[in-house]
């Protein structure tokens, strides 16, 4: 149990997806320009590393790591298919994110409206796909613990788009001199807002 | 079209290859494939054989989906280019992890990240399914190089200040600071190796072109 809260913390403050890895930061730069919809892809972002990472750790414990066939039987547990595993993880990705989009589309039409445009795109994020790999470079010892990691890498992505998107909304009214307006001051600000978060750094629970 | 034969290296062709250094800089100007951009950037090694990797992959990319482009059903077409894009990967990754696994462990899951990033789905979205194969891996390699020209500034300068030497593939590391200016008192600046560093760098990298060309000013 204390592992587990070890990692959560760890996945969303210590590596953090965009201040230590910048990952997703295409989407993070693109779509923070307000907290309201910056939160929605933020939402979406969790639920979809949430649902990948546990079902690409099966994937990758059950099918595609040297001996993981040995269930089948005998001749099968020498089998190495671990080349195969980025074009695996896409492909569960984008299937993974076509079913959610039609399981919510389905029961939870009022999120669909505000999840909508959203939804499709995460298939390209880098986050998701990066969870996915990060996952395998680490092994964790059981699903439990991938799944944890999930869900906090994507509430780390949460909490650093809606900081950023809040602050854009702010610096609006500032003066920034204009060549830096847009997109170099954003970066400037991620900088800080990693610099802050490396305070974290060496937190073990 | 007309029937004559366009030179292969025309001013048309030619520019697919300039603009993407400068005034359409992928990541400065397009923001794309920042993701993998600037994680790899501490050392100038790892950026060097990113960008090639990127390279590969995009003008390879670019061309195997401009010659299929008019048999691609465009509601498939997503997980075409996926598919084209992770072969391509994989095979960089097998080659890394062949004859440079040292570089390869660096770059570590950044190589399998090049399939989602968002330069190479970009560029297959708005160029090579519209154009035909010589255009499009002459704008493949015009991005790619644009993308490895900022990761190779970045790296340097990060690789610079941070530690005062310099990682050439194949070299292994030089000291670029001589002895005597640390005895004088100069002092690594260890900021410039970790993360938000690589940010600020860009930003500043963006700041500089913008100042220089007036046109790419944001005004909303």
């Amino acid at each position: 149990m204390e592992n587990l809260l070890n990692i959560f913390v760890k996945s969303i403050f210590i590596e953090n997806m965009i201040f230590a890895y910048f990952l997703g930061m295409c989407s993070y730069l693109a779509v923070s320009k307000t907290v309201k919809t910056s939160f929605g892809l933020g939402v979406a972002v969790i639920f979809v590393l949430g649902i990948t990472v546990p079902a690409n750790y099966l994937l990758e414990n059950y099918v595609l790591q040297e001996g993981a066939l040995a269930w089948l039987g005998e001749d099968f547990a020498n089998i190495d298919l671990g080349f195969l595993s980025f074009i695996m993880f896409i492909a569960v990705i984008a299937s993974m994110v076509q079913l959610v989009e039609m399981i919510v589309e389905k029961f939870a039409p009022a999120l669909y409206t505000s999840l909508g445009i959203f939804l499709p795109l995460i298939a390209v994020n880098c986050a998701i796909l990066g969870g996915s790999l990060f996952m395998q470079e680490r092994e964790y010892a059981n699903i439990a613990e991938a799944s944890v990691f999930g869900l906090g890498s994507g509430i780390g992505w949460l909490l650093a788009i809606v900081g950023i998107a809040a602050i854009r909304e702010k610096i609006r009214y500032s003066d920034v001199p204009a060549p830096l307006r847009g997109l170099g001051i954003t970066f400037i600000i991620t900088g800080l807002m990693g610099i802050a978060f490396m305070s974290f750094m060496g937190i073990q629970l | 079209m007309s029937s004559e034969k366009e030179p292969l290296f025309s001013s048309k062709n030619l520019k697919l290859i300039t603009t993407p250094l400068g005034a359409q800089n992928p990541i400065t100007v397009q923001v794309l494939g920042i993701c993998s951009a600037l994680a790899v950037t501490a050392k100038l090694e790892p950026s060097i054989v990113m960008s090639l990797s990127v390279v590969f992959v995009l003008v390879f990319s670019n061309l195997i989906i401009s010659l299929l482009r008019n048999t691609i059903p465009s509601r498939i077409r997503i997980i075409v280019q996926l598919t084209v894009v992770a072969s391509l990967v994989i095979l960089v990754d097998q080659i890394l992890k062949a004859f440079a696994y040292e570089v390869s462990k660096q770059l570590s899951v950044f190589v399998g990240l090049i399939i989602t990033n968002c330069i190479i789905m970009g560029r297959l979205e708005a160029f090579a399914l519209g154009n035909k194969p010589w255009p499009a891996v002459l704008d493949g390699i015009g991005n790619s190089a644009g993308y490895g020209l900022i990761l190779i500034i970045v790296g340097f300068v990060r690789e610079l200040f941070g530690t005062g030497n310099l990682t050439f593939p194949g070299f292994g590391e030089v000291q670029i600071v001589p002895d005597i200016m640390y005895e004088w008192g100069y002092v690594n600046n260890g900021l410039m190796i970790l993360p938000p560093m690589a940010l600020i760098t860009v930003g500043i990298i963006i700041w500089v072109q913008r100042s220089k060309n007036k046109d790419l000013v944001d005004v909303s």
